[in-house]
């Protein structure tokens, strides 16, 4: 039935440099009314440039862009607005002080004699939000309401301002597993409507859920577009990567030994609200095992990380890291006693974004007599050492050692934090969310770097959000619900479904159980 | 070329020469507007004043005919080198603090606890070469402490005096948070302050020159001076001591610091990123407070080495503005993007506009304010100096956003989500 849809979008041949190289090359691209188109790409593929080209953020140097079979010019976002194009970014662009109407309306408001009139904006934002089922509090402040909400917020800006195309930007990244269910549902119903989207991520078994058909990018180039039904998660990943992919990590049994660190009753205060955040947390990772706490973001897990790596103090409770204990120890104490943390945050604690990566690679290290010499850093000992670990990790960039953090890409600034906690070789390795927003390629080969280190004797903490990283990689689940852990569970004896029960706390070990 | 105009250290050093570059011609322009509406200055005194601006350093002033001369002038160059020691320092305080992600405008009033401090000491403890009158008015004939004892003392007591200065509000910032720019500001009229009531209650007012009111002794009087070590031979006529080389000293000394220990890795991490830096276990609160007092420190020194040069007289009374030197160092370290070893060179610089202020002043109608209207729209234009390098490198700064590679894009737009 779409095959006689007439195309609403066409961006054709689209070329973009960039002095010394080509971000898009001969790219097209061409959305159909009504239907969900995915673009697939990996990071830096060109996804964003192309999205940018016909947002009018950039000017293409080849290739035009046809609305309606209509060529047109977008010289910036104003014209592609007029066009009924709209863009729900990645990172929402709301102001957290306003109400969710006041949000909705912002730039398109109806004013009666210069006085502001949002009688009709209340109704038809209320019709907008029944049609498509997207419920929102129109009058509770922005910074009140979940992430989720603020999503439908954004969704609602498009459609209040009467958009017919709809562009999502990795809508998924920052959403539970529930609210990607009910986005994905939503965004049915908007094509449903006649609404075309697309829909930009690296998240095969989204693309497989929703989409219709496939575009997928590799390296600044098109490389075809499909028809979801027709393909596979494989397919499409060889089609993004260029190569067979490993979706499921191959792994072999653990042999986990002694205990390398223990967590007794840790308690850590909530920085935001006036209560614990972690209530009385206990559990012990030992040598030769991928322990994994699961959950939906906030019920902890990042207190609880912040607490073990000294971050944060805990109020109460114990934590032991090869029999000594390290509660209130300062964090270089914690990493002496053999601890080492790819950090949530690349941005915020990973990386000094404005270092070299050579300095990068040394920011746990320098202190220690191999790089310094009564203060003084070698300089030479640093270059070799970050170009060991570029050329053993593979850490693509620019400039190599002395190229600058923020320049690098997602994936490589990761790889560069992972290259550099798991060199140290340290007994206890936290990982938290390692592989966030990052692609196939990059997923898989962060998955095996830590399988290795646990077949190497090392204990490995993972706190992940997603569900097949917990599944796959982890030899225990710890599930995490409103600041406890409410199940340890193998995974090879429990299903998604029942992991998803313990996350959303419908299901509990313990008191609960037995009683 | 045009690689070259894309790196990134030529298009800094030329954002600063245009700075200058403009500030001058905007100079030239009001010696103009003065010169036509001013029926006492002909057009060759506004030819005048504009060479003189520009080139002041240069002028031997003016030969039989009446016309200016210009020429090698060992009394102006000396003179600058005396009057950049002070600005060197600042410059470099203001520069450090920036490089650790602080902007330290509290400079002013860690040079007036420098100068106080020395002041007291250099002044108080009695030295075997003090002027006969001043031993005896003091009541110290016979002292028998060497006078380059007091003088390194001094200079300590200064440099202590300005860190200490610093350091309060690096806690301030440490630990409680306290934006430094709000704290330095009051720390600098707590300064002022301080340092009119301390000398008012002092016995140091100048009382042998009896023209003098409101000032204290010159170290001299106490025999406590900055060795020439030959300068004034190679400068004949000018104020220069071996003060100039101390600061080149210090400049190169955080240079070192800066860019190639340890301490200068974990300070530079924290201006950078404090929260990566205490990941890293690096102490964040202690460098902030550090990194403040180091900048005090240097700042301290500015005032210490000025008023040890023995001919330099501090006025006190009245104390109601802070020092220009202070705040200069602002611009200093703007116009040398916070690279130390520049900061010699735009501390000589502006130092060199007051040199030509003070030909403009000796030679023609004009007064040496003209000068400091060009120190001013330099400053202005230093405070742009980054947008500048944003407009000067145009094309080649939109290279550097977008990829250099496929696998930038992406990284480029993180950045943008920022």
């Amino acid at each position: 039935m779409e095959q006689t849809q007439p195309y609403v979008i066409e961006m054709l041949h689209i070329t973009k440099e960039f002095p010394g190289i080509k971000a898009n090359d001969d790219i097209t691209l061409q959305l159909r009314k009504g239907e969900i188109h995915a673009l697939l790409g990996e990071n830096g593929a060109g996804k964003s440039t192309l999205m940018s080209v016909l947002f009018g953020l950039y000017q293409p140097d080849q290739g035009v862009i046809k609305k309606d079979g209509q060529e047109v010019k977008i010289n910036n976002p104003n014209d592609a607005t007029a066009l009924h194009i709209g863009m729900v970014h990645q990172h929402f662009k709301l102001i957290e002080v306003f109400t969710v109407l006041d949000n909705i309306i912002l730039g398109a408001e109806d004013t009666k004699a210069g006085f502001l009139s949002k009688k009709a904006a209340r109704k038809k934002v209320s019709e907008l939000s029944e049609r498509y089922g997207l419920k929102v509090d129109l009058d509770a402040k922005v910074e009140d309401i979940t992430v989720g909400m603020q999503q439908r917020v954004e969704i609602l800006k498009m459609l209040y301002r009467d958009n017919e195309v709809l562009i999502f930007d990795e809508p998924t990244a920052v959403l539970t597993p529930q609210e990607i269910d009910e986005l994905m549902k939503i965004m049915k119903g908007l094509a449903a409507e006649g609404k075309s989207i697309l829909f930009i991520t690296h998240k095969l078994n989204e693309i497989m859920a929703v989409s219709d058909r496939v575009s997928v990018l590799r390296k600044g180039r098109y490389i075809g577009t499909v028809d979801t039904a027709a393909t596979t998660q494989q397919e499409l990943s060889r089609m993004m990567v260029g190569r067979d992919v490993q979706l499921v990590v191959e792994k072999e049994e653990p042999h986990p030994t002694d205990a390398v660190m223990k967590v007794n009753n840790l308690h850590v205060r909530s920085k935001l609200y006036h209560h614990d955040a972690v209530k009385g947390v206990s559990f012990d990772v030992r040598a030769g095992e991928i322990v994994c706490i699961a959950g939906i973001d906030g019920n902890g897990q990042s207190e609880l990380v912040s607490a073990i790596t000294g971050l944060e103090k805990a109020s109460e409770g114990t934590v032991t890291l090869m029999g000594k204990d390290i509660t209130h120890a300062s964090i270089r104490a914690r990493s002496a006693a053999g601890m080492s943390h790819i950090p949530e945050d690349r941005h915020k604690h990973g990386l000094v974004l404005d270092y070299t990566l050579e300095q990068n690679m040394v920011l746990q290290r320098y202190f220690e007599p191999e790089f310094q010499n009564l203060g003084f850093i070698k300089f030479g000992a640093v270059r070799d050492y970050a170009e060991k670990l570029i050329d053993q990790f593979d850490v693509r960039s620019g400039q190599g050692p002395v190229t600058i953090a923020r320049s690098m890409s997602g994936g490589n600034q990761q790889k560069a934090i992972i290259a550099r906690e798991i060199d140290r070789g340290l007994p206890l390795i936290i990982a938290c969310q390692p592989t966030r927003g990052l692609d196939v390629g990059a997923i898989e080969y962060i998955h095996k770097q830590l399988v290795n280190l646990r077949d190497a004797g090392k204990a490995v903490l993972l706190v992940s959000l997603e569900l097949d990283e917990v599944m796959n990689l982890s030899d225990r689940i710890l599930v995490m619900y409103e600041g406890e852990i409410v199940g340890e569970l193998d995974p090879k004896k429990t299903t998604v479904e029942e992991l998803g029960l313990y996350m959303a706390g419908a299901k509990r070990q313990g008191k609960e159980a037995t009683a | 070329m045009s690689k070259f105009l894309k790196s990134d250290g030529a298009r800094t050093v030329m954002a600063s020469l245009l700075s200058i570059l403009i500030g001058l011609a905007a100079g030239g322009v009001i010696i103009l507007l003065v010169g036509l509406s001013n029926p006492d200055l002909s057009i060759k005194s506004i030819w005048e004043g504009i060479r003189l601006a520009c080139f002041g350093l240069f002028s031997t002033g003016r030969n039989a005919a009446g016309n200016l001369s210009f020429g090698f002038n060992p009394t102006s160059i000396g003179n600058l080198l005396f009057r950049a020691t002070p600005l060197i320092m600042t410059g470099l305080s203001v520069a450090l603090a920036y490089k650790t992600g602080l902007f330290n405008i509290g400079a002013p009033g860690q040079y007036l606890m420098g100068t106080m401090t020395t002041l007291f000491i250099a002044l108080s403890i009695p030295s075997s070469s003090a002027n006969p009158a001043f031993a005896e008015l003091m009541g110290t004939t016979g002292a028998a402490t060497p006078a380059w004892l007091v003088w390194v003392l001094a200079f300590l007591g200064g440099m202590i005096a300005g860190a200490v200065w610093g350091a309060i509000p690096g806690m301030l910032k440490a630990l409680l948070n306290i934006n430094e720019v709000l704290a330095c500001i009051m720390t600098n009229w707590i300064a002022a302050n301080l340092v009119t009531w301390a000398f008012d209650s002092s016995m140091l007012k100048n009382s042998i020159e009896n023209s003098k009111l409101g000032y204290i002794y010159k170290t001299s009087f106490n025999g406590v001076e900055t060795a020439k070590l030959g300068l004034d031979k190679v400068f004949p006529g000018s104020q220069v001591n071996a003060g100039i080389l101390v600061a080149i000293a210090f400049a190169v000394l955080v240079y070192i610091l800066m860019n190639k220990t340890t301490l200068g890795y974990e300070l530079k991490a924290c201006g950078a990123n404090r929260f990566a830096a205490r990941y890293a276990g690096i102490r964040d609160k202690r460098n902030i407070v550090l990194s403040m007092a180091l900048a005090g420190g240097l700042a301290g020194v500015g005032g210490s080495l000025y008023y040890l040069a023995g001919n330099t007289e501090f006025f006190w009374s009245t104390y109601q503005s802070l020092p220009a030197v202070g705040f200069n160092g602002i611009p200093v370290a703007l116009l040398a993007a916070s690279n130390p070893i520049a900061v010699i060179f735009s501390g000589a610089f502006l130092s060199m506009l007051d040199i030509c202020g003070q030909q403009l002043t000796a030679l023609t109608g004009y007064n040496e304010y003209i000068t400091d209207v060009i120190i001013a729209v330099i400053v202005y234009l230093s405070a742009f100096a980054l947008l500048m390098k944003t407009l000067l490198g145009g094309r080649a700064k939109k290279a550097a956003a977008a990829p250099s590679e496929p696998a930038k894009a992406e990284a480029g737009k993180e950045k943008v989500a920022q």
